[in-house]
């Protein structure tokens, strides 16, 4: 048996999950999509079914991939019944979705979560009347604290066996007429969908279910015109309109009838706000919270970093003392393999770790979509919104996380830009090359001068960019959920997905490339890697000796300055290169492409495609910077 | 009057709206239905978006967004 749990964003449904699900949960897509949803197997009464949480949609409609995606997945045959989560708090909003289940007629039971909450707020739900309107049963939990779950799953294995539907709901008369005739036109007509869903999906417009009829009976199109045309003029507004409204009134109604509104209790929850949002102090919290959430991860990453790079080290010299001729085919590829291995242990995973629960925390108390609301104004003038700014902090500690954040962002275009920009931002490794030689050999004012530089770089670039992809969206309409404290579980499971999503699909290609660029080296191409980057290197003036540090720092962006002292056969810099030279270096770097590992994660973020987009730009954009670099560094000295 | 004229801590009823399509859906599921009384809970500085209260929930809607929506002062 399958279970799908459904409900709104911020109705508590992967807590919910997360309290059943074990750590075997795996994610996955639908096909073709970028949609994800997850599952999980749950014993319940002895017997193991699968339970899958589909991603949070405020509704059916099909406007977004999303919801096309949940509306095809639970029609299909593959959920025997649907688990409907609603906000006890909110009831009026999350019913909407719940007459469009109704609509769809399947094995349904709702779960009415959040009942701490609707209490705080004096909110009384008659839990007998609402079973009873809508013909599934309805239990009350509060999955943050696990109540409810038990009887819960128990009912739902029940109604998934009895197949039970619930009641179908019944608009105005004169939509019903409609309704009725287009019904009995469609007769004969084979869908996934009931006959009743089929017409009322017709009358609203959707494209796909209209395509799929019109293949069965093609003469429907001429009587859905009709139809369309006489409901407009009853009614004043177009059908989809009309749906929607019934929709959301059948909702208001039956939430009416069953909440009894008592005395709000006021806490100091809804008092955060007025200093967490105010014109001035907002600023202030927002700059302490990130700074403080950055220099933790950056803390915790730096402990574990050094002893844990110190232990590889060691094993590596322990590894090549092992062998006579250390230089040999087999030494070299086995010290690849531990550099590949180290580079995920040692330098992705300790600030990923901290970073990836940090981010779990800010978005279960609420914060991130508070960040949004501030900092709106100023992301619009990179033609960005207000979530884009959390990336571009995370990215300062490594682009890896930062790239992964992006996820909290729905538009596609959105995505790409940021994601491209964060890259830019200077990490930790890239943060060791600009002190390795410019903070170094010409002073930290010149180091600083690059950071400002990359800053004023990274917002042109993003100008350009948004010019390019014009925006679409029409704004920020952003739900603000109400702060919460965060259960440990909820928190360090969601980052566990994401941290093994790195290990198992990441990691194993930083391996295999750390190994591929031991061979190169091995077979000595060293000379035919120069050729092929000197028109670059002659460009920006620099050396033909920089070629291989700068193709074995895209593995690890550190690699460009250790392999910079091995390739020109001293570490002592200012024997070697110009002032100008360490400045046009350090500033191709800060900006090319970025790392193996953050080209990975952008491939399984964005796709393939939005990866070679963004190593070429960031190769564009890293070799015009250089220029200007070159060219300011010339004036200098 | 639009949502936009309202200043903070005013309620109104928001009597119609035009966005388009999606826009439209986003704004009824989040509760901002004809009908309904809204108020202005603060606004973000800059030109930034509003928070509104819409029946004990925050909603934040962009200022272009909200020049869209046309309230009724409720007496």
């Amino acid at each position: 048996m399958r279970i799908a749990l459904i409900g709104q964003p911020n109705c508590g449904k992967s807590t919910l999950f997360n309290q059943v699900a074990g750590y075997k949960a795996e994610t996955g897509n639908f096909s073709g999509t970028t949609v994800t949803f997850t599952e999980s197997k749950v014993r319940v009464l002895g017997n193991v079914i699968d339970v899958v949480d589909l991603p949070g949609t405020y509704s059916l409609a099909g406007t977004n991939p999303a919801e096309r995606e949940v509306i095809k997945y639970l029609t299909s045959n593959a959920v025997d019944v649907v688990i409907n989560v609603l906000d006890a708090s909110y009831l009026s909003y999350g019913l909407g979705m719940t007459v469009e289940l109704l609509e769809l007629g399947v094995p349904m039971v709702v779960a009415l979560n959040m009942m701490d909450e609707a209490d705080r707020l004096g909110i009384r739900v008659d839990v007998e009347k609402l079973k009873d309107f809508i013909g599934a049963p309805v239990i009350p939990t509060i999955a943050s604290k696990g109540r409810g779950i038990q009887p819960l799953f128990v009912t739902t294995y029940h109604i998934g066996q009895e197949k039970k539907l619930p009641i179908q709901p019944i608009y105005s008369a004169d939509l019903e007429r409609y309704l009725s005739s287009l019904i009995h036109d469609l007769a004969g007509v084979e869908s996934n969908l009931n006959q009743r869903e089929v017409a009322i999906k017709l009358l609203e417009g959707d494209q796909e279910i209209l395509k799929d009829v019109l293949q069965q009976k093609p003469d429907i199109e001429q009587k859905l015109e009709t139809y369309n045309k006489s409901l407009k003029l009853d009614r004043g507004q177009s059908p989809e309109w009309v749906i929607n409204s019934e929709r959301i009134g059948l909702a208001d109604k039956l939430a009416k009838q069953v909440i009894q509104q008592g005395k709000r209790r006021i806490t100091f929850r809804e008092k955060l706000d007025d200093v967490l949002l105010h014109p001035l102090f907002g600023y202030v919290f927002l700059v302490l919270i990130l700074f403080g959430f950055f220099q933790l991860v950056y803390t915790i990453g730096g402990v574990l970093e050094a002893p844990l790079m110190e232990l590889f080290e060691k094993l590596e010299v322990w590894i090549l003392s092992l062998f006579t001729n250390d230089s040999g085919f087999f030494p070299q590829i086995t010290v690849a393999l531990v550099q590949g291995v180290s580079g995920g242990v040692a330098i992705v995973l300790p600030y990923l770790v901290p970073f990836l629960l940090g981010l779990g925390l800010l978005e279960d108390v609420g914060y991130l979509p508070r960040v949004a609301f501030l900092m709106d104004a100023v992301m619009h003038k990179l033609g960005l919104h207000g979530k884009s700014i959390v990336p571009f902090i995370l990215g300062f500690g490594c682009n890896v996380p930062a790239i992964m954040s992006t996820r909290i962002l729905e538009d596609k275009r959105e995505r790409f830009i940021s994601a491209a920009l964060s890259t830019m931002v200077p990490c930790a490794a890239r943060l060791a090359v600009v002190f390795g030689l410019v903070a170094y050999y010409l002073g930290p004012v010149l180091a600083l001068g690059i950071y400002l530089f990359d800053l004023f770089v990274i917002a042109l670039t993003g100008k350009l960019l948004s010019k390019l992809v014009p925006d679409e969206s029409p704004g920020l309409i952003l739900e603000m959920p109400v702060y919460r404290i965060p259960t440990f579980r909820t928190v360090s499971s969601k980052a566990w997905w994401r941290i093994r999503e790195f290990i198992v699909e990441a990691w194993p290609l930083l391996i295999v490339g750390s190994v591929v660029l031991s061979i190169f080296n091995y077979l000595d191409i060293a000379v035919y890697l120069n050729t092929l980057v000197r028109p670059l290197s002659w460009l920006l003036g620099l050396p033909s000796q920089v070629g291989v540090p700068l193709i074995f720092g895209v593995l690890r962006k550190e690699l460009s300055l250790v392999m910079l002292g091995q390739a020109l056969g001293s570490m002592d810099f200012n024997m070697v290169l110009t002032p100008v030279q360490m400045i046009t270096y350090t500033v191709f770097v800060v900006f090319y492409i970025p790392c193996l590992a953050t080209m990975i994660v952008i491939k399984k973020e964005l796709g393939a495609k939005m990866m070679w987009q963004i190593a070429g730009l960031t190769t564009l954009v890293a070799t015009l910077a250089g220029l200007v670099a070159r060219g300011f560094a010339m004036i200098i000295f | 009057m639009n949502l936009l004229d309202l200043p903070k801590g005013k309620s109104a009823r928001i009597i119609d709206y035009r966005g388009g399509r999606n826009v439209d859906f986003k704004l009824r599921q989040l509760g901002l239905t004809p009908g309904r009384t809204v108020k202005v809970l603060r606004y973000a500085p800059l030109g930034g978006p509003l928070m509104l209260d819409v029946e004990g929930r925050s909603v934040a809607l962009g200022r272009g967004i909200a020049a869209r929506v046309q309230v009724k002062v409720s007496k």
